[in-house]
Formats: structure tokens, C-alpha cells, sequence
């Protein structure tokens, strides 16, 4: 044996031409397709976190379908069921996502009714009162938005195609929570008491929405450096809170933290302490609803056999009827 | 080949979804959708995709039925125009000044 004429390739050599390809795309800032080669670390990673998303848009809809028959108004109940319905057809537009990457839609449903799936922890918060729908609107979905935009970005294209319709729709969503919340702060004093109320709930869980801080969040780098993630956690949450404070003197509602202070050198508001432990818990499936949430969600899978059983039917009969007018 | 999102497993086939914003513009490809037939496919698609007057028509195609070239060969099947710039108009630049060219 020589070593004279073996050329170095010690470091090419375990790295694949497929891998090199996918390198090169992730490093271009192109977009990974769902024929291209891809790492299974990508793939699983990515299936994880659409699967969680749709997940959170279907438990999602039922804190508000709560509100529906009690709408105050007509318009207001329009207006819910749209956004309710919109929700659907986030969660539809993501499975078909993960589904492009092998996850099959049967999977997906078992994993989470089984409780085996995570979902975002917002949704195991109940939501007593009527301004609950304003708060879920202003603070819930404009955290979902500021968590989403860079998303539409993100290397997987099916998943970042997915984003950018959703991001058109949320908007709606918040500007129709930040509505409800103006209206009953022009209100009676009962009215301004329910809409603050509802804040004070909603608050810190819209924060806790952007994950743990950077310090403490083990997916995050690989995700970043895959860029199906722009930004950390903390960075995110930074932002959303910077665009509340003016939201809030707006409505005329105080966000209830007694330590968030502006920051004269950063000039960010600087937050006080979040209750990680609370998170921790509702995300452990010991929040207030985890239960409830999860038992409506297997309901409904259920009670739905007979219709899934019948489209079978029908579309096998349809089928079986053209093949024998076609021989 | 198998179609991503399409799989033994899965109970309802996939199906690719076209809409056309408006007259006089294409169909566009918006995303896609399991179905067990045609028309709840159709029906799904109008749904999903247009909620918000997105289109004036819906087209929907069995996954199963796209032909597609092949993603490995990426470079090698669209080499053709590589190198072939005077194809465009922008290649002819000796015109350049003369009026309505």
C-alpha cells in the first residue's frame, strides 16, 4: 500500500453528490422541492413541525367555535364562522404540505387524537367571555403572524407556499380581534372590565407561543441553519411585543406586566420574567383544557367514520360504473 | 414515479388543484388535495382555494396522471438553451436607438 498518489478526499468523501446538491441549494437561498434529495433529519424535522402546525389550526378552531351560537350580533357570528372556517383550511393546506414528504394524513390524525402530537399550548386556555374572541384575534393570531411571515420563507416549498396564503388570511383574523376589543373598550365600564380581563388572560400564553428562550431551545439551531427557521425565539417574541405596546395604548388596555419598560439604549421594550414552568406544564398536557380539547377532537374523528366510509363507497361504485360502460 | 403526498396508504387519492383568477388569464397551480372522486375533488378544491373570490374556474387533476421530467436529470434535460442567447431579443444590440425595434 502507497499513500503517495491517493488524492486528499477526506472531506468530500463523506459527503454524497445529492448531499452536496442540497447543500448548495440551502447555502443559495433556493428552495428544496418535494422530488429533490433531502436529509432524513430535514425531512422528519419538517414533517414534525407542519404536523404541529395543522394540528394547532384544527384544535385551534374550537376555543372560538365556543363563541359562535353566542355571537352578540349577526355580523359577529358571520365573521366567526369565516375565521373558523379559515382555520380548516389552514390545518388542510399543511397536512397536504407534510404530506408531501411522505407523512400520510391517517398518521397524522392517529399521532395527535392518541395525544402523541403536540399542538400549539394557546389552545388549551378556555375562553370564558366574548372578549376572549377580541383577544384571541389581537394577541393570539398576531403572535401566529409574526411567527409565520418568515416562514414564508422558509427552504421547503410546499411548506413556505402553504405560509403565504395563510398569512393573507390571518390578517384578517387580527384585525377582527383587535375590532371586537375597540368596540368594548368604547363601552360600559362592565364592557372595558371584560375586554381588560380577557387581555390579562391571554397575554403571557401569547408570549409563551414562540417557544422557549433561544437558551433553552434544542430544535432550533439546526432548523435555522436549514433556514426552515429566520429568526430565534426570543428574537420573535421581541418583536411582537414591540408592536403591541402602541396596539395597546390604542385600545386603551394595560398590558399586564408590571416590569416591561422601554429600553432607551436598545430601544426595544424590555420584559419582565415569563412563568416557564407554566408552559412547561400545559405543554406536558396538564393545561386547562388539554383534555377536553383533545376528547372534542377524537369525537369528531370518530362520529365522522360513517361519513368518510360512505365517500369511499360512492366514489368505488362511481368508478366501478364507468369501467363497465367503458368495456 | 410516485407522486409526493401520494401513497398506498392514504385512503382518498391526490389530486392537484388549478384555478383561474380570471377570464382571459391561465390556470394556476394553487396547491393540492385528497379526494375520494372527482367531484367532491371539485367541490373541496372550491373550499379550500377560493374562499375568497380567488377564481372563476377550478380545474382539478388526478395526481397520478401529471407527468413530470425527472428531477435528478435537472441539468442535463434543460441544457438545450444553455448557451443559445440569441434567442432574445436582448442579444441584438447593434439596433440599438433605432425607433420602434
Amino acid at each position: 500500500m502507497t499513500s503517495t498518489i491517493t488524492p486528499d478526499t477526506s472531506a468530500t468523501a463523506v459527503i454524497s453528490v445529492e448531499e452536496q446538491q442540497f447543500n448548495d441549494l440551502i447555502e443559495a437561498d433556493s428552495r428544496i422541492e418535494p422530488r429533490d434529495w433531502m436529509p432524513e433529519g430535514y425531512r422528519k424535522s419538517l414533517v414534525r413541525q407542519i404536523s404541529q402546525h395543522a394540528h394547532s389550526e384544527i384544535i385551534g378552531m374550537q376555543p372560538e367555535s365556543n363563541w359562535i351560537t353566542r355571537a352578540p350580533s349577526l355580523k359577529r357570528k358571520a365573521i366567526l364562522i369565516a375565521k373558523v372556517q379559515d382555520e380548516a383550511g389552514h390545518g388542510l393546506y399543511l397536512y397536504s404540505a407534510a404530506q408531501t414528504l411522505g407523512a400520510t394524513r391517517d398518521d397524522m390524525t392517529d399521532a395527535l387524537i392518541a395525544g402523541k402530537a403536540r399542538y400549539s399550548s394557546i389552545f388549551n386556555y378556555p375562553t370564558p367571555s366574548w372578549a376572549d374572541m377580541g383577544s384571541i384575534g389581537w394577541l393570539v393570531d398576531g403572535a401566529a403572524i409574526c411567527n409565520q411571515v418568515p416562514l414564508c420563507r422558509a427552504s421547503y416549498g410546499p411548506y413556505g407556499r402553504a405560509m403565504v396564503r395563510i398569512c393573507k388570511e390571518e390578517s384578517f383574523h387580527q384585525r377582527q380581534g383587535f375590532e371586537i376589543l375597540l368596540e368594548l373598550m368604547a363601552g360600559t365600564e362592565e364592557q372595558r372590565q371584560m375586554a381588560q380581563d380577557s387581555v390579562n388572560r391571554w397575554y403571557w400564553p401569547a408570549l409563551m407561543m414562540f417557544g422557549p428562550p433561544d437558551d433553552d431551545s434544542p430544535n432550533s439551531a439546526q432548523s435555522m441553519a436549514w433556514k426552515i427557521k429566520r429568526h430565534s425565539n426570543d428574537e420573535l417574541r421581541q418583536r411582537f411585543v414591540n408592536m403591541l405596546v402602541p396596539q395597546a395604548a390604542v385600545l386603551g388596555v394595560t398590558l399586564p406586566d408590571p416590569d416591561l419598560h422601554f429600553n432607551e439604549e436598545t430601544q426595544q421594550w424590555d420584559l419582565g420574567e415569563i412563568d416557564w414552568t407554566e408552559f412547561h406544564e400545559v405543554l406536558a398536557g396538564r393545561g386547562p383544557n388539554n383534555a377536553q380539547r383533545l376528547q372534542r377532537r377524537r369525537d369528531a374523528h370518530e362520529d365522522g367514520q360513517w361519513v368518510r366510509e360512505a365517500a369511499a363507497a360512492y366514489a368505488r361504485k362511481q368508478s366501478e360504473r364507468s369501467e363497465k360502460a367503458a368495456s | 414515479m410516485t407522486t409526493p403526498g401520494d401513497s398506498a396508504a392514504e385512503i382518498w387519492p391526490l389530486w392537484e388543484v388549478f384555478v383561474r383568477s380570471n377570464r382571459g388569464l391561465s390556470h394556476v397551480h394553487v396547491g393540492s388535495l385528497h379526494a375520494p372522486d372527482e367531484t367532491l375533488a371539485v367541490r373541496n378544491a372550491r373550499d379550500l382555494y377560493t374562499r375568497r373570490s380567488e377564481g372563476v374556474s377550478v380545474w382539478v387533476v388526478p395526481a397520478a396522471a401529471i407527468t413530470t421530467s425527472d428531477p435528478d436529470a435537472k441539468g442535463a434535460f434543460f441544457e438545450s438553451p444553455a448557451g443559445k442567447n440569441y434567442r432574445h431579443a436582448s442579444y441584438y444590440s447593434k439596433s440599438e436607438g433605432v425607433k420602434h425595434l
